[in-house]
């Protein structure tokens, strides 16, 4: 089946194009830009630059897989609300991905490891996860210095960013790629299953203060 | 041959999904306009809080489009062109909608026009009263925007020709009914109250009608902080606030510059139409105003019927449908949303 690949949880603006099978997921063809604000202007335009690349179209398309974060609200977002109306349009299911997830899933060492990625404010997403890319914990959102985990293995690009903090051991897998998503998807893809509703992971609730008692205009 | 323009509108607290018919005559047919609001969500605090409205937009975005079509009794196939409010709003909420709107362009295969709210508070009047005849007068009023236009050509040439310097009517409506202890959104209580008031019991500054203000600008700071002033001396005196009164001559205030500017620019540039328009444009005391006023000058008042003024997808399905007409050129598919986006622009190239 030909799925396509969509995440925005991180800088990285990736779309690509896997032929997922049970013993194989092949990525076909896959474009990724590193800029965190181009999330909504170039990821429509990377879809079709990668399905073509791929000598595929959209209305061949069997599934989409959306890393669903965590990740930072507006450049997640896009990737979501677009994953969601080509699903709709094309009459196709999402199949949501953890975003951290997808980045595990392109790993292969033999111990237990973290994924970090950046939740800005000066905070990171974690989880952590076997040495066969299950998630054991998380994720959350926390400060580095209080990431609590004995794991000494850490992939994601937040990892690099606050390395002198977290101090570990840097494995080179940075964002979710096509592959990584696809492969934390296949399971859910190959079974034909109803997809588990594409829910957001913020982690963190809205930036809102409910106002307080009005400020006079004249002194009394 | 009819075409069918789906517009998606997600630039402040509305996700709005409207269906529309242009017939090869020109004329626009409404035939769905589906809004999900996330109005309740942002009361508690007073005024809306983009992050909340955002998270809304996507959670509603394909629902509402699913109901447009259902209403419709439409298949997603029919459409031709899909039209997005590419700006101005807020910039984390247009992105939603823009990146739904090229989904759905690229699924369905067809032209995408990124355009602008503005012009969409215009084009929406389309749809009650049929052709606009140009050039109009058009006078915006929302929560966000207050704005006099000139319309040469609802596709393409729109000119401002005044606009607030602070705060916009609607927002002004909020401040004062919060002062008031009336509920957010404060334009509909306001009216409520206004009815059982005398507007001549308080005379309320009138902003910018000095001699040497800006003709067509409006300025509504002032008097939000005039009615604050009047309310504390009261309280301070130990009276109870007489809320009708001050809400009605409140909102005289507001209705009688906004009125008296708008037919000023209308008999001075010899046009003979102005269309109020945008959420303020429900309020009683403004339409009911601007009606005796150019019955007097000779000029034609059109005003959507409430429903079609505030935010919706319909408003944006007519100006795409309008832009189509016309033959414009589609957006291309690396649209951006801009939240400052001029009304001079009425199609994102």
């Amino acid at each position: 089946m030909l799925v396509l690949a969509i995440d925005t949880a991180t800088p990285a603006v990736t779309a690509g194009v896997v032929a997922v099978e049970p013993e194989r997921v092949e990525v076909l063809a896959e474009r990724v830009t590193l800029d965190a604000r181009a999330h909504g202007e170039l990821l429509t335009p990377h879809v079709l630059e990668a399905v073509g690349g791929a000598g595929a179209a959209l209305t061949g398309l069997g599934a989409i897989v959306c890393g669903v974060g965590p990740g930072p609200y507006t450049g997640l977002r896009a990737g979501m609300v677009t994953a969601a109306a080509l699903g709709d349009g094309l009459g196709i299911p999402v199949y949501p991905v953890c975003s951290l997830d997808a980045i595990a899933a392109g790993v292969t060492v033999d111990e237990p490891f973290l994924v970090v990625t950046d939740a800005r404010r000066r905070e990171v997403y974690w989880a952590a996860y076997a040495a066969d890319g299950t998630r054991t914990d998380g994720p959350h959102v926390s400060v580095p210095a209080e990431l609590d985990s004995p794991l000494r293995a850490v992939a994601g690009h937040g990892a690099r960013q606050h390395a002198a903090v977290l101090g570990r051991r840097l494995l080179d897998h940075d964002h979710p790629t096509p592959h990584g998503l696809a492969t934390a998807a296949r399971d859910a893809v190959l079974s034909g299953a109803e997809p588990e509703p594409l829910t957001p992971l913020y982690l963190r609730r809205p930036d809102a203060a409910e106002p307080g008692a009005r400020k006079r205009v004249t002194v009394s | 041959m009819s075409r069918i323009i789906m517009g998606i509108e997600s630039s402040c607290d509305e996700t709005g999904v409207g269906l529309v018919r242009l017939a090869a005559n020109g004329t626009v047919e409404l035939l769905a306009d589906e809004v999900a609001s996330s109005v309740d969500q942002h009361a508690r605090f007073g005024g809306v809080v983009p992050e909340v409205a955002s998270r809304a937009h996507l959670e509603a975005m394909v629902p509402t489009v699913r109901r447009a079509f259902a209403t419709a009794g439409l298949s997603m196939s029919a459409v031709d062109a899909v039209a997005v409010t590419a700006g101005p709003g807020l910039a984390g909420a247009l992105l939603v909608g823009v990146s739904a709107a090229k989904a759905y362009a690229a699924a369905l295969d067809v032209p995408l026009y990124g355009v602008n709210h503005l012009a969409g508070h215009i084009a929406v009047d389309t749809l009650q009263h049929g052709p606009l005849p140009e050039p109009c007068l058009a006078l915006l009023v929302s929560g966000g925007h207050t704005q006099l236009l000139r319309v040469d050509d609802i596709a393409g040439k729109i000119t401002e020709i005044g606009s607030t310097v602070d705060d916009a009517a609607g927002e002004a409506y909020d401040k004062v009914a919060r002062l008031l202890d009336l509920p957010y959104p404060g334009g509909p209580p306001i009216d409520k109250a206004a009815r059982e008031g005398d507007p001549n019991a308080i005379a309320f500054p009138r902003g910018m009608t000095g001699p040497r203000d800006a003709k067509f600008d409006f300025s509504f700071s002032g008097l939000k902080t005039a009615v604050a002033r009047w309310v504390e001396a009261a309280q301070a005196r130990g009276e109870e606030v007489p809320v009708p009164d001050v809400a009605a001559s409140f909102q005289e205030a507001v209705a009688d510059v906004l009125t008296a500017k708008a037919v000023r620019a209308a008999t001075e540039s010899g046009i003979g139409t102005l269309v109020i328009s945008g959420g303020v444009a429900a309020n009683s005391r403004l339409s009911g105003l601007a009606a005796d006023r150019c019955a007097e000058a000779g000029i034609e008042l059109r005003v959507p019927r409430p429903r079609l003024c505030t935010d919706n997808g319909a408003m944006i399905a007519a100006l795409g449908a309008h832009v189509v007409a016309a033959g414009c050129a589609p957006s291309p598919l690396h649209l951006s949303a801009n939240p400052a986006l001029p009304v001079s622009t009425v199609t994102v190239s």
